[in-house]
């Protein structure tokens, strides 16, 4: 299923062209994505600092609001809020108020009332980000940490990162994607970006039962033979293969797709020698990828965990900077009006 | 009135007023860093003109400003730049206008995250006065007192000239 709605470009810009939510990367233009880019590169430096830490958010709340675990995302994400001096709020709703029968806009309303100024998502419904984002009051961010099978902004923007970090561009790049597409929120995001960043050709290589249909509309070439689809790659990109989330028999056997679609070193020899390697985590390793590959040189899957901090750091003081640019602009016109 | 502004004799007069002052504190080893971008510019040419070996640090201080609230993150922030370490050295901070002082605070609060440094030179270009924090320069090239409509800009690299602008208020 693809959301692909038109609101949420206004809905996450502000009148001039701000980022205020951070929900799918649809409707963000090559400049913005851009912008992003070079913001977390700053915080990369700050990361190799001392004191790891700058004074954005001081005094500000952000609530990790987490209605489906994720060890990693959260804690990057906690990580990314204490680093712009945020105070910071985790909250696992799938064991807490929910469960007791709370509904969700019930939860929001004690969680605006505490003050809260930015809350990050992560929902197994798609859409979940958007209609918070609709509902909460004027002035609270809300970045989305992946919802259903819809988007993962911010896995796609820190996998960006990391390929300019490697390519230094993305004109000419041959990329592909292998694996689960079908359950993997993050590949429809990253499609979206490569095309918006002018990579050259987007792959994705997997079996037709893990594939969505018409993937080919969100921009990409499918392959179905994996010794095809490396061919004169410049990067490699593995999906988590989602056995909590098959239902049916989509795959005859783990030991097949690996067979078939795991990555090892005679099929990484088959791309171009400088392609990256690279997988959001957490691994399979021997159902997606060999653990020579993984642990290789040619692997940057360590890099990319170190740049979804600077991401995250980027898109959530970017959020707040355009919510409180938005409040002032209209405090102003209130005060001309 | 920029005519006024020969940039030779300026920067001459800040080369000697930071000779003075890093002999009457006995540094003998400064470490100089640049406010981006007109700060950088000149801590390049400080750098060479009083024989530095050790390559300049650039600051770009949009993460530690103190508007943030106001207006929000610096769409163009660059990552800082300081090729050596600040705990326990003395360093010459270099910037092109010092007129309300929170530029300079906030280029200090940045310089202690990276250690804590023996010592901080102010070393500025022009001085425009009209100080809203308790921060003054240590050498200054030239005070300047303006119309309140107008504004000085350090242009360059090369060759660097300062430009009076018009706000038009």
């Amino acid at each position: 299923m693809t959301v692909n709605d038109p609101s949420s470009t206004s809905l996450q810009l502000t009148a001039d062209g701000q980022l205020r939510h951070f929900l799918t990367l649809d409707g963000l233009d090559r400049t913005l994505l851009t912008e992003i880019l070079d913001t977390a590169d700053s915080f990369i430096e700050v990361g190799e600092r001392s004191i790891k830490k700058v004074p954005l958010l001081r005094g500000r709340t952000v609530v990790n609001l987490f209605f489906e675990s994720s060890t990693r995302t959260r804690s990057t994400f906690e990580l990314a809020a204490k680093r712009l001096s945020a105070d910071v709020l985790n909250l696992d709703i799938s064991t807490s108020a929910t469960s007791k029968g709370e509904s969700l806009s019930d939860t929001l309303l004690n969680l605006e009332a505490m003050a809260s100024d930015m809350f990050v998502v992560r929902h197994s419904q798609s859409g979940a980000p958007h209609f918070i984002a609709e509902s909460v009051t004027p002035g609270v961010a809300i970045i989305n940490a992946g919802d259903g099978r819809h988007a993962h902004p911010t896995q796609a923007m820190l996998d960006m990162l990391t390929i300019r970090q490697h390519k230094g561009r993305f004109e000419g790049l041959k990329v592909a994607i292998v694996g689960d597409v079908l359950h993997s929120r993050v590949a429809r995001s990253q499609i979206r970006a490569l095309n918006e960043l002018g990579a050259a050709e987007v792959r994705v290589i997997a079996p037709a039962t893990l594939l969505p249909r018409d993937v080919e509309s969100l921009g990409c070439r499918v392959e179905y033979d994996m010794a095809r689809g490396m061919k004169d790659l410049d990067v490699v990109i593995m999906l988590r293969l989602q056995k909590e989330r098959m239902e049916g028999a989509l795959l005859p056997s783990e030991r097949e797709f690996y067979r078939l679609y795991g990555l090892n070193q005679e099929k990484l020899a088959l791309a171009d020698p400088g392609c990256i390697v690279m997988h959001p985590g957490p691994i399979n390793r021997g159902v997606e990828i060999e653990s020579a590959v993984a642990d290789g040189p040619q692997s940057v899957i360590l890099n990319q965990v170190t740049n979804g901090i600077a991401i995250r750091m980027a898109v959530m003081s970017m959020a707040m900077g355009g919510q409180v640019a938005d409040r002032n602009r209209k405090l102003a016109e209130g005060a001309h009006g | 009135m920029t005519a006024l502004l020969d940039m030779d004799q300026l920067l001459d007069d800040l080369e000697a007023g930071l000779r003075k002052v890093l002999e009457d504190r006995g540094v003998v080893d400064p470490a100089l860093i640049g406010i981006r971008t007109g700060g950088v510019w000149l801590a390049d040419v400080m750098s060479k003109r009083l024989g530095l070996q050790e390559p300049w640090g650039e600051l770009d201080i949009s993460f530690y400003r103190d508007d943030f609230s106001r207006i929000g993150l610096n769409p163009k922030v660059k990552p800082s730049s300081l090729p050596f370490s600040t705990e326990d050295r003395d360093i010459i901070l270099i910037d092109d206008v010092i007129m309300s002082g929170r530029t300079i605070r906030a280029a200090m609060n940045e310089i202690f995250d990276y250690g804590r440094p023996a010592s901080i030179i102010l070393a500025t270009l022009v001085d425009l006065g009209a100080r809203e924090l308790p921060i003054q320069p240590d050498v200054t090239g030239k005070l300047l007192s303006l119309q309140s409509h107008q504004r000085v800009k350090l242009r360059g690299p090369d060759p660097l000239h300062i430009e009076l602008q018009e706000t038009g208020k």
